[in-house]
């Protein structure tokens, strides 16, 4: 027993080491001085200056936090109704469809999904003259239809778990529906829609295949003009750009790890 | 009767509740993602023509239907003639395949060994694996071109050490696909596991273990069947989007890592061939449809099980 968990250990701490250590490194080359990599040319952080004076990136990243907010808050609604109409709502027809086009995002390839999407906005743009430019508006679009799908697993386990005797009183003492949702089921599952935005915001300022396909010309996100930079090898600005950005999701995940931890701690206090 | 109106009422607003639960998402995803795939599929029968956008009209009335039809299937008479997507399609089949054994091979002592641990420890080890996958997707696949180029850092360690003399090429190479393919899957692998695999009774296991059950027998008999609907849902997860996977064969892969989505990546926006582009999307779904259809199957039954 002793030695299998030892031979268990190793392997998980290489496993361990192989998702972690490429992180680790881009991070410490990014504050390298020499543009090569085999070179330690001394601690710099020139590649950061570089980068705020990088006109192009910024306003990339300008457009990729705007559609990231937006698409994150729709995905967040559409996602938390969806999740209610799996778990809440008796069945209703075409249940199991609705199950299927639901979680089919989660899998498809996106250059399907993303060639699939521009083709209906031409479509669109054919038959009823929208969507007219394609650009800020089509991305955010096409990123609400494939996150709301994550938010909707997110939320639907949540209410899975959730006992359900404060909703069924509050029914019984005759409480309509939407109230009930509103004031007894929206708190609980609050926690579970702000880690679905969080997701939602995190997937679409990563998405670089989808946003390819539904931008138009002069809409580039920041990861179009990443995939642009890198395309032919390591640029040190793009270490200093993903040291930034990997500080930032840190940043957000501990705070939103926090409010859930204290949200949970509070939770179970009232249960005992 | 004041009553019976805002009975009336009531039940009026919660049927409205209900609809819009329902209709809300419904009609959203029959819009964005349903209706586009018939088009793909509708436009991978017309022909290219210069022209914005660049495909003969849907409907062309002018036509009889025959002659449509047999215009129509150009694209698809193409992919059976081009060697390039049969190729393609088939390596993205093999590479998918070895990715995701090998992310099995890892995953799977990974998911134990966190199910296995103290009730306490899980949860941090189980963050400690999602959080990778919360940072961006294309910086994690860039962070390997610097690892893995000809001046990269292996290549300086061993040169320094003096393992090998010259630079040996990694980047570029299908071994850099695979590493790039098994290095941002591996959560996708190790959650469904680590979720079957803590619901075994390590009681169970004593108890084989007492009766005399070897360690590889009491695997194979206990812990691997408790962990199979894991092991398909986390092996699914794989393989279906590493399928279709462009973004690692284009960065970390050379010239000959043909993989049909960097293909059908290629023909839209370099040769801008749009109904071929379609074409090869609507191939590239029928060879999925199977693997989604059972990863559907496989989460229902599990779902079921559970609640």
């Amino acid at each position: 027993m002793k030695k299998r968990s030892t031979a268990m250990l190793t392997i998980f701490s290489f496993g361990f080491a192989f998702l972690y250590v490429p992180i680790f490194l881009l991070i410490v080359y990014s504050f390298n001085d020499s543009r090569l990599i085999s070179v330690w040319g001394g601690f710099s952080t020139r590649w950061y200056t570089a980068l705020f004076e990088d006109e192009q990136i910024i306003d990339a990243a300008l457009l990729s936090l705007q559609v990231a907010a937006i698409s994150a808050t729709f995905a967040t609604i559409l996602g938390t109704l969806a999740g209610l109409a799996l778990t809440r709502m008796a069945n209703f027809r075409g249940r199991l469809f609705f199950t299927g086009i639901l979680a089919a995002p989660l899998v498809m390839p996106e250059v399907i999904t993303g060639l699939s999407l521009l083709l209906l906005f031409v479509s669109l743009q054919e038959l009823i003259g929208w969507p007219g430019t394609r650009g800020a508006m089509t991305i955010t679009i096409a990123h609400i239809t494939f996150s709301m799908a994550y938010v909707a697993v997110i939320v639907q386990s949540r209410m899975l778990t959730l006992n359900r005797s404060l909703e069924e009183a509050a029914m019984d003492l005759g409480g309509r529906p939407f109230r009930v949702f509103v004031d007894i089921t929206l708190p609980i599952i609050s926690p579970a829609m702000l880690s679905g935005w969080l997701l939602a915001f995190t997937l679409s300022l990563d998405d670089l295949v989808i946003a390819s396909f539904a931008s138009g010309a002069g809409s580039n996100t920041l990861p179009m003009v990443i995939f642009s930079k890198v395309k032919l090898g390591v640029t040190p600005d793009i270490n200093a750009l993903a040291t930034l950005i990997i500080l930032v999701v840190s940043i957000g995940i501990a705070i939103a790890g926090w409010i859930m931890f204290r949200q949970n701690k509070s939770l179970s206090q009232q249960n005992t | 009767m004041a009553e019976s109106m805002t009975n009336h009422q009531q039940a009026f607003g919660d049927l409205l509740w209900r609809r819009i639960v329902i209709v809300l998402p419904y009609l959203w995803l029959i819009l964005f993602f349903l209706v586009p795939f018939a088009i793909v599929f509708k436009i991978s029968f017309s022909d290219p023509i210069v022209a914005q956008p660049p495909f003969t009209p849907l409907f062309d009335q002018s036509q009889s239907f025959l002659n449509w039809f047999q215009g129509s299937l150009n694209n698809y008479l193409f992919l059976l003639e081009d060697n390039l997507y049969w190729v393609s399609y088939l390596r993205s089949i093999k590479v998918a395949f070895i990715s995701t054994i090998c992310c099995l091979l890892l995953g799977y002592p990974m998911a134990y060994y966190i199910a296995q641990s103290a009730p306490t420890k899980r949860n941090v080890l189980l963050m400690l694996i999602i959080l990778p996958f919360w940072t961006s997707f294309l910086l994690r696949v860039y962070a390997w071109m610097g690892i893995l180029s000809t001046n990269g850092i292996i290549n300086s360690v061993f040169l320094w050490i003096g393992v090998i003399d010259e630079p040996i090429q990694m980047l570029y190479t299908n071994f850099a696909v695979y590493l790039g393919i098994v290095y941002t899957y591996l959560p996708f692998m190790i959650l469904p596991l680590y979720a079957n695999l803590e619901r075994l009774d390590l009681n169970l296991h004593d108890a084989a273990a007492d009766l005399g059950g070897k360690p590889l027998q009491v695997f194979w008999d206990i812990t691997l069947p408790v962990s199979l609907p894991g092991v398909i849902a986390g092996s699914l997860l794989v393989f279906i989007p590493a399928m279709g996977e462009f973004v690692i064969p284009a960065l970390l892969g050379g010239l000959d890592s043909l993989m049909i989505g960097r293909t059908l990546y290629d023909e839209f926006f370099v040769n801008r061939d749009w109904p071929l582009a379609s074409a090869v999307a609507s191939i590239l779904l029928l060879i999925l449809v199977l693997p989604m259809v059972l990863f559907q199957r496989n989460q229902a039954k599990s779902a079921e099980e559970t609640s």
